[in-house]
């Protein structure tokens, strides 16, 4: 029982991060119909970005983490405004093949400029855990899952309260009378990409000092979040966060009980068992945003 | 193509080792030809049945592990006293097995997976893909994980008149490759150009259409994915035997971003065009190695598709086929000489 309740705190932490990563590529996903495979890149991009700015500039940690988002909104909306908006209205294959260029590009770009060798990112927490009855937790981790569920409940207000918001569920659920009822596509296309992206190279930066950052840090990333955005159905926030929740609670059961080599298997048996029989994802009534 | 233009390919395919007497050169194509058999399987799938598979990878690194493990022999514990001990066969059985494997993977997966289409079937032969490679690297009594299956015998063929003829040499693998590659473009070419080909073209074109007049489109579907998978296992095996080493990283999704490459960019849904795109990014990588790290390689072949899908979209062969007609047809009308550039 010890065990397990350590392994539900672990699952969560992790997944809390996830669910940063579902949550971006679902509303790319729902809104624009473009599978984004340059969102794994997104994910090491904000770990870099930490990693860079914590050890080359010797700055704060917690300022870089603010930079890596903003430097990973910033990206994202330039790769949408440069690739994607001259491609509206294309087939998903066609854009699909483009980021999937994007995605080598990058990923190389860091390849090139980092090293394959992992790095570690020193952050300013003690290492001492914190024991809490039977179960034992870093600070890092708190810090990374309290931080987690914080962009979680900003996204959502946002989403859900906002203009912005509105108008991101009407592109969503009918662009042509969105755009009749006077809301820019064009503008809120690449605000989706570029909040997407933020919330890419959040889950990153926040993940990169538990973990190691090395160049194909991505590719796995990037195939855990879509597991959970056909875990939530397309274009499902909640579903995509609980859905990054169930996938980091389960990687760990999986890792824990069945055998750590198969730990991130664990996503891709989720993704064919969901397709085989719920298709439309296991928390959708409907396909919808918000 | 007619007959005698590609009579006199083969003919020039077949002169090259006569040639080329370079062994590194030699090597270069026979990379190449593996891979071009690999892409003109995903061509199947991605040019006329309009489905983008990407975890084609893993039936070129089933049919590979299967074609080694059957030619190099293996002992499994299936239960606590009994152990499973597989003799060593001919490399020929494996190769067979291999591609028999590979076919009944594309089966399976074809089942499973055209119940979804678009964005949903890309990332189910994603996950696919994933899952077999970290078999291959977990169950360590099968496959050696990480420490890879090593010695795997070379081809054998047994001629009559000729004794036993073991494939040591490139010479005798460019010319395994070569057959194999003639053979797969045969195969393909002839069912493209099939009713079966049809119905592929036609559920690419306007699937509820298709199934509208009869076409049984699971059916089809499926067929495709077997054969297209049937024939990436026949690489793989050919890559094993030549390459003698076969570990985990064969699954890396990155050679399944190779053949797509190689597909878009000679075009899709044309015979010739994954031929054309294997020889370039076959024969590139040797070209720019002097001048380029292998990192800035891969950033070049990234512009280069993003490039292709944006003034190229239909691929160099279709371009290059509408730039010949509108060039040997100046006394007809000028209107369509741009179609397609």
């Amino acid at each position: 029982m010890d065990q397990f309740l350590q392994h539900l705190l672990n699952g969560l932490v992790l997944g809390g991060s996830y669910a940063l990563l579902g949550i971006g590529l679902t509303l790319i996903f729902g809104i624009m119909n473009v599978v984004n495979f340059t969102h794994g890149e997104l994910y090491s991009f904000g770990a870099y970005m930490v990693f860079g700015i914590v050890a080359a500039l010797h700055g704060n940690f917690f300022v870089a983490l603010f930079l890596a988002m903003a430097l990973g909104v910033i990206l994202g909306a330039g790769i949408e405004r440069s690739l994607l908006r001259p491609l509206r209205g294309a087939s998903i294959d066609t854009t699909m093949l483009v980021m999937i260029g994007a995605w080598i590009a990058m990923q190389n770009a860091e390849q090139l400029l980092w090293t394959g060798v992992a790095k570690a990112i020193r952050h300013p927490f003690p290492e001492a855990p914190l024991v809490i009855g039977p179960v034992s937790v870093s600070w890092i981790r708190i810090f990374v899952l309290a931080v987690a569920l914080l962009l979680i409940a900003g996204s959502h207000f946002l989403i859900r309260r906002t203009r912005l918001g509105t108008a991101m569920r009407a592109t969503f659920q009918d662009r042509e009378t969105a755009a009749l009822m006077g809301v820019n596509i064009d503008a809120i296309h690449t605000i989706t990409f570029a909040f997407g992206s933020g919330l890419a190279a959040a889950a990153g930066a926040l993940l990169g000092p538990v973990f190691v950052v090395f160049p194909t840090m991505g590719d796995l990333a990037a195939l855990k979040a879509f597991a959970i955005v056909i875990l939530g159905g397309m274009g499902n926030f909640m579903g995509a966060t609980l859905g990054g929740l169930i996938l980091g609670v389960v990687e760990e059961m999986g890792a824990g009980y069945i055998s750590s080599g198969y730990r991130d298997a664990m996503g891709f048996l989720i993704i064919i068992a969901v397709l085989l029989f719920r298709p439309t994802g296991l928390f959708v009534r409907a396909e919808r945003v918000g | 193509m007619s007959r005698w233009p590609a009579l006199a390919w083969v003919m020039f395919l077949a002169s090259i080792p006569l040639w080329v007497r370079n062994q590194y050169y030699l090597h270069v194509l026979i990379n190449t030809g593996i891979f071009a058999i690999a892409a003109m399987s995903l061509n199947l799938l991605l040019g006329y049945t309009g489905q983008l598979s990407l975890g084609h990878v893993a039936f070129f690194g089933v049919g590979a592990y299967t074609s080694a493990l059957i030619s190099l022999g293996f002992d499994l514990q299936l239960a606590p006293s009994y152990i499973l001990v597989f003799e060593p066969r001919p490399v020929w059985v494996g190769f067979l097995s291999g591609i028999a494997v590979a076919g009944m993977f594309g089966w399976v997966i074809g089942k499973l997976s055209f119940r979804v289409r678009g964005a949903y079937f890309v990332i189910v032969t994603v996950s696919f893909a994933e899952v077999v490679k970290l078999v291959a690297l977990n169950w360590v009594d099968l496959t050696e994980g990480p420490m890879a299956l090593n010695n795997i015998p070379p081809v054998t063929l047994a001629l009559p008149g000729l004794g036993e003829l073991t494939f040591w040499k490139k010479e005798p693998n460019y010319y395994l490759v070569l057959v194999v590659c003639l053979l797969s473009y045969a195969v393909i070419r002839r069912l493209v150009r099939s009713r079966a080909g049809r119905a592929f073209v036609a559920l690419r074109e306007n699937e509820p259409l298709a199934e509208s007049v009869g076409v049984d489109v699971t059916r089809f579907l499926v067929l495709a994915a077997v054969i297209s998978a049937a024939i990436a296992g026949a690489a793989g095996g050919l890559y094993a035997h030549y390459i003698k080493i076969v570990d985990p990283d064969i699954f890396l999704f990155i050679y399944t971003v190779v053949m797509v490459i190689m597909v878009v960019t000679g075009g899709k849904g044309t015979l010739l065009g994954p031929v054309v795109g294997a020889v370039i990014f076959g024969i590139l990588p040797e070209v720019l190695r002097e001048v380029a790290r292998p990192e800035v390689q891969w950033i070049i072949y990234g512009f280069i598709m993003v490039l292709i899908v944006f003034f190229l979209p239909d691929g160099i062969v279709p371009a290059a086929a509408s730039w010949w007609k509108a060039r040997t047809a100046t006394a007809g009308p000028s209107g369509d000489a741009r179609e397609g550039a």
